[in-house]
């Protein structure tokens, strides 16, 4: 009796989850498979007909805009980190007693809705708004000067947006480190400078990779920031699926981007663990 | 630069007490803290000089100073006051990485993305030494701490035991003008501890290097150092050889700290020339070696260790201290027993008894005894 119950407990913890998952992620993934596959209008009805052209013609047209996401993604990754990492730092070597009232700091935006949050940047960022409005007039700024509507504001929007995603993970990492590591590599005359590349950084990359993980892939398949804070010149894979599904109704080939979108993701994403995978990354950083 | 060189030479040529600048000195060094707007003095002024090829150990229960002491001529912590030299240089404000003597730290603090070989090598590296040169070093000290052939793994990967040898050996490859060790052999258990004692010491006089140990274990104090401080709230109660301070207490805390030892106190009764005599009870007498002026009616602190005492069922003769008491304990210990005895005033006084000869109990719980001991073995309490 007993051995059952032990055996089956494993099963008992993971099935709410798993049942939740096949729920509201497999079935619905296989259907977008499939409807990726079928052929026909909204009109008529769609069969299944392994139409594979609508791949071929979503890639072709929107080849721009899949670039333009991955190049915005990354991006705004990158600045992510370049921001994150101080704060994180700061927060799990000097935070002090206070390290939960920083991270509450942090995740203080998540309070308010993403949407709402990205409005209020179209508000401060808009041409003659509170922030621009005063530094043309005094002509610090040129007239014609902008950001909203340009690639600048989106990826601003993006980083903004998913940066505590960055910073949590990082700041987990952080934190794991023994101040004593720090001092060891001080006391066997490293520099401070020295002491951050071979110690600290070495050691917070799962962090980081981790983070990248949370923010590149939400970020490249966002449409939100596109579509509030950009302009025609900026629209991202993520407007065009939406687009598809909700204005032109054209289900296949808004599922086959879709999934296009999805492999690119899991192709980075695995390329990226391969070259960066956080055993090699030790390595090589210890010597 | 200290070579590493075998031999027992090395360590023998520096006793204390000779004439060449003390390899560290403590000077009326003092450390304030501010914790929750208060100010916390952890060392109020401690003056101390480690002679080369020392091995010296500062003692002390938790919050006594020592470590902070320590981590002062490491250079992880500024003194509010006083200098800290090595080797007759003022080092008060060099930073750690620039300073000549290196740390094995309480939980050896080991670079966990590091194989053996790569933390070891660590501090020849960013010293700047040549390949080959490390190579070489690496590999020879790895010898000495018995690590050769498990170069590649890594430190979860090795027993608390083998850890503590790489973060010696981490330290020593640098042929540091002082090893500083803050507790190494506290996370290991007490079998793995006595052969690392053991080990350490032999260490230390293969390479001839000081060793500054910090530790709270008495037992490890006394067995390793050629000399000990012993710390309490912020200052160093006493500065001697171990033997020094087990058998001459210099304070009742150092007495009561090192060892099991009985306080007793009473009234000067006569002095006889530089012995006095101490009534407690109506048949007890204690005599005692006494220094400097005592007079009639003074009271006395002393202690007498418990091996020095005889415990007896009838009256002991001769120049003896001897007191009456009534046994409240008996413990059989193996190699000894040992006897709690209550005085008539009330003290408690510990017993040793070696199992020499036979292990026959001289007196059961309840029973009437005599103590007794030579006059030299009550030591007076300044």
């Amino acid at each position: 009796m007993r051995t059952l119950r032990a055996r089956l407990t494993p099963y008992a913890l993971i099935f709410p989850g798993g049942l939740w998952l096949a729920i509201f992620f497999v079935v619905p993934t296989l259907v977008m498979l499939s409807l990726s596959l079928q052929s026909g209008n909204v009109v008529d009805g769609f069969a299944f007909t392994f139409n594979w052209h609508s791949y071929v013609d979503g890639v072709t047209t929107y080849h721009d805009q899949i670039v333009r996401s991955l190049l915005y993604g990354l991006t705004a990754t990158v600045v992510q980190i370049v921001i994150g990492f101080p704060v994180a730092y700061w927060i799990a070597f000097k935070g002090g007693a206070r390290k939960s009232v920083y991270l509450f700091l942090v995740l203080l935006p998540f309070l308010v809705s993403f949407v709402l949050r990205t409005i209020s940047w179209q508000f401060l960022l808009s041409d003659n708004g509170i922030l621009f409005g005063p530094l043309k007039d005094i002509g610090l700024l040129p007239q014609d000067f902008r950001v909203l509507a340009t690639p600048y504001a989106v990826i601003g929007g993006l980083s903004y947006n998913f940066l505590p995603f960055m910073i949590l993970p990082m700041y987990v990492a952080l934190e794991r480190i023994d101040p004593r590591l720090l001092e060891a590599a001080q006391d066997l005359y490293a520099s401070r400078a020295q002491t951050f590349l071979r110690v600290v950084l070495p050691l917070s990359l799962p962090g980081v990779f981790a983070g990248v993980l949370m923010t590149f892939v939400p970020a490249t398949s966002d449409y939100v920031n596109s579509s509030v804070l950009g302009g025609t010149n900026t629209t991202m894979i993520g407007n065009v699926i939406q687009n598809q599904f909700l204005v032109n109704q054209d289900y296949p080939v808004a599922s086959a981007l879709s999934f296009t979108l999805m492999a690119l993701l899991l192709i980075g994403i695995f390329v990226y663990a391969r070259a960066l995978g956080t055993e090699d990354v030790l390595e090589v950083a210890a010597r | 630069m200290t070579e590493i060189q075998a031999g027992p030479g090395a360590a023998a040529s520096a006793a204390p007490g000779s004439h060449q600048t003390p390899a560290i000195e403590l000077d009326n060094v003092v450390k304030e803290y501010t914790s929750h707007g208060e100010v916390v003095r952890a060392v109020k002024g401690v003056s101390l000089a480690i002679t080369e090829g020392e091995f010296f150990s500062l003692l002390g229960p938790s919050g006594c100073g020592k470590t902070t002491s320590m981590r002062m001529i490491a250079g992880f912590e500024d003194p509010t006051q006083g200098v800290v030299r090595l080797h007759g240089q003022d080092v008060t404000s060099v930073p750690p990485n620039k300073r000549d003597v290196n740390m094995v730290f309480q939980s050896y603090a080991l670079f966990p993305h590091m194989s053996v070989w790569e933390n070891v090598a660590f501090g020849l590296k960013r010293k700047k030494v040549e390949a080959a040169e490390i190579q070489r070093r690496v590999g020879e000290i790895l010898e000495v701490v018995d690590l050769t052939g498990r170069e590649k793994r890594r430190p979860k990967e090795m027993s608390g035991g083998q850890q503590q040898r790489v973060a010696l050996a981490r330290a020593l490859v640098n042929r540091p003008r002082a090893l500083l060790l803050d507790e190494p052999l506290g996370a290991l258990d007490l079998k793995l501890r006595q052969a690392m004692q053991i080990e350490l010491k032999r260490i230390q006089r293969d390479v001839g290097i000081t060793f500054v140990y910090v530790t709270h274990d008495q037992g490890e104090a006394l067995t390793m150092s050629d000399r000990i401080a012993v710390m309490n709230d912020g200052l160093v109660d006493q500065l001697a050889a171990p033997r020094e301070i087990y058998e001459r207490p210099a304070t009742k805390f150092v007495a009561g700290f090192i060892g099991t030892s009985n306080l007793l106190s009473g009234s000067v009764d006569k002095v006889n020339g530089s012995t006095a005599v101490l009534a407690l009870g109506p048949s007890d007498r204690i005599l005692a070696p006494i220094e400097g002026t005592v007079s009639v009616g003074d009271t006395l602190e002393l202690t007498v260790r418990p091996e020095k005492i005889t415990i007896s069922t009838a009256k002991p003769e001769g120049d003896l201290s001897v007191v009456q008491g009534t046994v409240s304990e008996v413990v059989y210990l193996g190699t000894s027993n040992s006897y709690a005895v209550v005085l008539a005033d009330g003290a408690e006084i510990t017993v040793f008894q070696q199992n020499a000869h036979d292990s026959t109990i001289t007196a059961e719980r309840g029973d009437t005894v005599w103590l007794s001991w030579q006059p030299q073995h009550s030591y007076v309490l300044r």
